[in-house]
């Protein structure tokens, strides 16, 4: 089901950094960046919570808020217990959702401020996520100082912290309507392979998006997915083309390919990850080509894997999921 | 679409892996690994006059060591990433996998963080080795026993 807006303005953005991602092609477009991992503080989690928090201070500093302002704050990571988010957002002092969907998390705030701020029940929200590197490599894979031999697939989980700001009040671009995915399995087992799992979650959702708006893909000035990489991306446009004869070869592009310079950064394997990736790239660039009128209309659609070690341990399958929302500059 | 096709499509984009290459590694430095602890038990027997037995010994905490030093400073990880197999497989890759759980959970303090995380990926190696070794010496004794 579409959820239409009719209401809900994109007042602004903020996006912090990890030294990796500052190394790549976009790295000017950042508001703010680290040259360490630790972010001066002392574990990887706390430093996942002050990206998170950099993001808030910067995005209340560039839309001239104060924390009293703000009438709700949706945020979520990939950390047990969304850690980062509830230990981030803390200082803020505002009504509080936590939400999970992985890397798709940042669209499903997006989403859910929107419906808030469009019944009239709340002004304005703001969104917020994080990754970091480390961080997700302690949690779902091995410690991080341990070399395991990565596949080609593997993609490389994004280190940063980034903010949006939804509202009422209109602005240059607008939040036309979206889509809530639904969770898909087609079967994937495969840990370093999480652009296999998504890539049908994305066109599940484009194409039902596409069908129920009843416009074509290239009605769109850009179409956006997550965290795909190299190879998930492929995967994405064969799909679309065989399966629903939707050519996504002009307009389309994923953020994990775009973050990192996968020529020169061998290091991140297939492309960048986390719900952070599809935020860095979307509140920077893609948002400032929106206010310059670069792109009239563009698609984001965030794919998370809803990966869970225990359950594939327990021989499950890798669930996944992808949300859309579509943006207008006016 | 089935999960079957899906699969087709999957396995259509996964780039193949140059398990030669990688296999050529490993044994390259695998093989490089055991020269040097040849080379460093002849010395121990020479400079310290103790029997091969001990001198294998010193040169197994002599890799263990390294590989643990190496670990903390943050760069063996990467030579693991290049050598693979050549470097984990060895004694240095169980002292790699120690050192790096213990850094790693460092910060939730000696009980909750080192104590129970340090054996995270080297548990498995140390329980399954412990119970082969007694069913091992078990068929041993046996053997021993019956003839």
């Amino acid at each position: 089901m579409i959820l239409n807006f009719r209401n809900v303005y994109l007042d602004n953005a903020s996006t912090v950094c990890g030294p990796y991602e500052a190394k790549g092609p976009l790295h000017k477009n950042f508001d703010k960046y680290y040259n360490d991992l630790y972010c001066k503080e002392k574990s990887f989690e706390k430093a996942e919570i002050r990206l998170l928090e950099d993001s808030i201070k910067i995005l209340l500093r560039k839309t001239k808020l104060t924390p009293n302002d703000i009438d709700l704050v949706i945020a979520g990571d990939l950390l047990n217990q969304i850690a980062s988010s509830c230990y981030g957002a803390l200082n803020l002092k505002s009504p509080f959702l936590g939400i999970y969907t992985a890397c798709a998390t940042s669209i499903e705030g997006m989403l859910i401020a929107s419906t808030f701020i469009d019944s009239g029940k709340v002004n304005n929200a703001l969104i917020s996520c994080s990754s970091h590197n480390m961080s997700s490599e302690k949690q779902f894979r091995n410690p991080t100082e341990y070399g395991s031999p990565k596949p080609m697939t593997a993609t490389f989980t994004a280190t940063g912290g980034a903010s949006v700001l939804l509202s009422n009040k209109p602005s240059k671009v607008r939040v036309v309507n979206g889509l809530i995915g639904t969770i898909v399995d087609y079967n994937q087992k495969d840990a370093f392979n999480m652009g296999a799992a998504m890539a049908g979650a994305a066109a599940d959702t484009l194409y039902k998006y596409l069908m129920e708006t009843n416009t074509k893909a290239s009605d769109y000035d850009l179409i956006l997915t997550g965290d795909l990489g190299k190879y998930g991306k492929e995967i994405l446009k064969d799909l679309m083309l065989n399966e629903y004869n939707i050519d996504l070869s002009k307009n389309y592009n994923d953020c994990g390919t775009m973050l990192y310079d996968l020529e020169k950064q061998k290091e991140v394997m297939a492309g960048g990850s986390g719900p952070v990736c599809s935020a860095l790239v979307n509140y920077s660039t893609i948002l400032k080509d929106l206010m310059n009128s670069k792109y009239k209309k563009v698609l984001l659609i965030a794919t998370g894997a809803l990966f869970s070690p225990i359950m594939l341990y327990q021989k499950e399958n890798i669930l996944s999921i992808a949300n859309l929302i579509c943006l207008e500059a006016i | 679409m089935t999960n079957k096709k899906y699969d087709a499509l999957v396995k259509k984009h996964t780039p193949k892996e140059n398990k030669f290459k990688y296999a050529l590694t490993a044994f390259l430095v695998g093989g490089l690994m055991g020269l040097l602890g040849e080379t460093l038990i002849r010395i121990y027997i020479m400079l310290f006059d103790i029997s091969r037995n001990d001198a294998s010994t010193y040169m197994i905490i002599t890799f263990i060591f390294f590989a643990s030093l190496f670990t903390a400073l943050g760069f063996f990880d990467k030579l693991v990433v290049k050598a693979k197999a050549g470097l984990l497989i060895p004694i240095t890759g169980f002292a790699h996998s120690m050192t790096s759980a213990a850094l790693d959970y460092k910060n939730e303090g000696p009980i909750y963080g080192v104590g129970s995380n340090v054996f995270k990926l080297a548990g498995s190696v140390i329980f399954y080795g412990v119970v082969s070794a007694w069913f091992f010496g078990l068929i041993r004794y046996l053997w021993e026993v019956l003839s």
